[in-house]
């Protein structure tokens, strides 16, 4: 079979796509992947605050019935298989950006899947926010908002850029998925070439640049976290 | 003046304060010490309403905290401040950052902020600190710098929630040297939470004894010191069971306290025999010397008269800065 696939004629087709394409689908995974996450966390990350603060012995109490709904809608949305809530989704794509179909468009059930995802992991960042700082502002005055905005988020910093480091490269993964119901990127290139027309050469490049992402992602998302943790010094 | 009258607080079955009344004047040092579980955080606790008393009020110049306002109770807080064991600062922020957090909580403009968060700073000798982070600080420099944040809004009590406790005694000193000219230059009423004896002995004026949720004795801490009635003031005045050694006839005892003392030159039980020709016997002792400094304290048992008592005490005094108290004959 390797015989096939590292061909001279084999190889020459690999390079040619890979010029031709590449570098777009590359573009357009990265752009996917980075849009996506940043919607996935303006939605999610109020949410985390709302999972973290909500409870009954939170700083921000909600009532009882409001926290355990808000709590079961995000089960639920993580519970339903990336694949499957990417077609369910699609009425409300094309209402939105006009077509279910291509890069742009995939970017809705991107961000409908993963920020129930980011909200969970947001609440585990804030959750780790040792409670004797929460409990020491309050008792210089501060308001259950001042908590969130001046002793929450900014003590969870580190640990909520880890944590987005997680998410964006889960939600490139997701993005790769995507090519299955018409996104665009590495992912399509992957599925085009290697599934449909047995190219496999090139589904293996396609592949080895969506771990290359990952590891970038990875490798940017830890130094960044250490850098903004003051504990570190 | 706080006023706490006949406070309990009950947690689901956990009766941790028992109709508890204290009365602090403004410009005391208010020790309130007792063992681990006793209910001393619960009962600091109430007199900023973090924790809301199960029955029972808190007044502050008169005002019954328990009739505020969520909102009327965030400025009662700016009036008492408070700091903690683990100084709990928020680590993301510069230790000026830190002194300035309460003052952006009123809406204090940031240069103003600052520039008052500096003096706090030098008040509390860590003017060259500002652009440190807590991580870089040690555990007696970072409590100056609560210290100074507890001061940011001008309060007119800080509350101290085992301090010290986390610091070794030389740092345990020092803090306490700062607590007590805050209290005399500031003129800010200090209530102290303790279960250390030799802090109340360092720096308070008034004491009350909390055991089980009771307060077992309250008043001044010479009298409680040199002579403790109840069952938990003596374990605590006598940690050791010191009293269990049987006095002798004629025998008295004297409680040396050492706070910092220069002692360590001196041998001070044999130039006491060697010089006034009087014979002690160390009937208890827990000393710490640290960086040629001794912390702690000795019970000595010295027979003979009165006067051979008192020239002893004078002796000892003279030998550096040590803390003389009798213990009382009825004390066992
Ligand atoms: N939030 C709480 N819930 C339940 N029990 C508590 C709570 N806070 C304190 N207690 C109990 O009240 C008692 C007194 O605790 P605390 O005031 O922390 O004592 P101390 O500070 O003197 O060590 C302990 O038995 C403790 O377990
Ligand atoms: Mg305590």
């Amino acid at each position: 079979m390797f015989n096939n696939v590292f061909s001279p004629e084999k190889i020459a087709e690999a390079l040619d796509i890979f010029v031709t394409e590449f570098p777009l689908a590359t573009w357009e995974t990265f752009y996917v992947t980075f849009v996506a996450t940043l919607f996935a966390v303006v939605i999610g990350l109020p949410i985390g605050v709302i999972l973290a603060t909500g409870d009954k012995k939170g700083v921000l109490p909600l009532p009882g019935w409001l926290y355990r709904v808000i709590n079961i809608i995000i089960n639920l949305l993580r519970s339903v298989p990336f694949l499957i809530l990417m077609i369910l989704v699609v009425p409300f794509t094309r209402l939105i950006v006009g077509t279910s179909i291509g890069t742009v468009a995939s970017i809705v059930p991107l961000v409908i899947a993963s920020f129930p995802f980011v909200a969970r992991l947001c609440e585990s960042s804030f959750r780790e926010v040792n409670h004797d700082l929460i409990e020491t502002a309050e008792s210089m005055g501060s308001s259950p908002f001042q908590i969130i905005i001046k002793v929450l988020v900014p003590e969870s910093v580190p640990s909520l850029i880890s944590n987005m480091t997680i998410a964006i490269t889960t939600i490139l993964g997701y993005s790769a998925m995507s090519a299955a119901i018409g996104g665009g990127g590495l992912g399509k290139i992957a599925i085009n070439y290697g599934y449909y027309r047995y190219k496999t050469l090139v589904m293996f490049i396609a592949v080895i640049f969506l771990i290359l992402l990952v590891q970038l992602f990875q490798t940017i998302g830890d130094k960044l976290a250490k850098k903004a943790d003051k504990r570190l010094l | 003046m706080i006023e706490i009258r006949n406070l309990s607080k009950t947690f689901d079955s956990v009766e941790a304060l028992k109709n508890v009344s204290i009365t602090i004047e403004d410009g005391d040092i208010f020790g309130i010490i007792g063992m681990s579980g006793a209910g001393k955080s619960t009962l600091v606790r109430t007199i900023n309403m973090l924790e809301k008393p199960t029955d029972g009020t808190v007044l502050i110049d008169g005002v019954d905290l328990s009739l505020l306002s969520k909102k009327e109770l965030r400025e009662v807080r700016r009036n008492v401040t408070m700091i903690f064991q683990h100084f709990n600062l928020l680590q993301q922020r510069t230790c000026l950052k830190n002194v300035c957090f309460p003052l952006e909580l009123i809406g204090v403009k940031k240069d103003e902020a600052e520039k008052k968060a500096m003096e706090l700073l030098t008040l509390v000798g860590l003017p060259d600190k500002a652009d440190s982070y807590p991580s870089q600080l040690s555990g007696g420099q970072q409590q100056r710098v609560a210290i100074a944040r507890a001061l940011a809004t001008n309060p007119k009590v800080l509350l101290c929630d085992e301090a010290t406790s986390a610091l070794d005694p030389k740092t345990t000193a020092q803090i306490l040297e700062l607590i007590r000219k805050i209290n005399k230059e500031l003129n800010i009423t200090v209530v102290v939470i303790t279960h250390q004896m030799s802090v109340v002995e360092d720096v308070c004026n008034k004491v009350a004894i909390l055991d089980q949720g009771e307060v077992k004795e309250q008043g001044l801490v010479t009298d409680i010191f040199s002579s403790p009635k109840s069952a938990a003031a003596k374990r605590l005045v006598f940690p050791d069971g010191a009293s269990s050694i049987e006095r002798g006839e004629n025998e008295h005892r004297i409680r040396l306290i050492f706070n910092g003392s220069d002692t360590t030159n001196t041998p001070m039980i044999a130039k006491l025999a060697m010089e006034c020709g009087i014979a002690a016997n160390i009937i208890a002792a827990n000393t710490k010397v640290i960086e040629g400094d001794t912390y702690g304290y000795m019970v000595l048992g010295i027979t003979g008269t009165h006067e051979t008592l008192g020239r002893a005490v004078d002796f000892i005094k003279s030998t550096g800065k040590i803390e003389v108290m009798e213990v009382p004959d009825d004390v066992q």
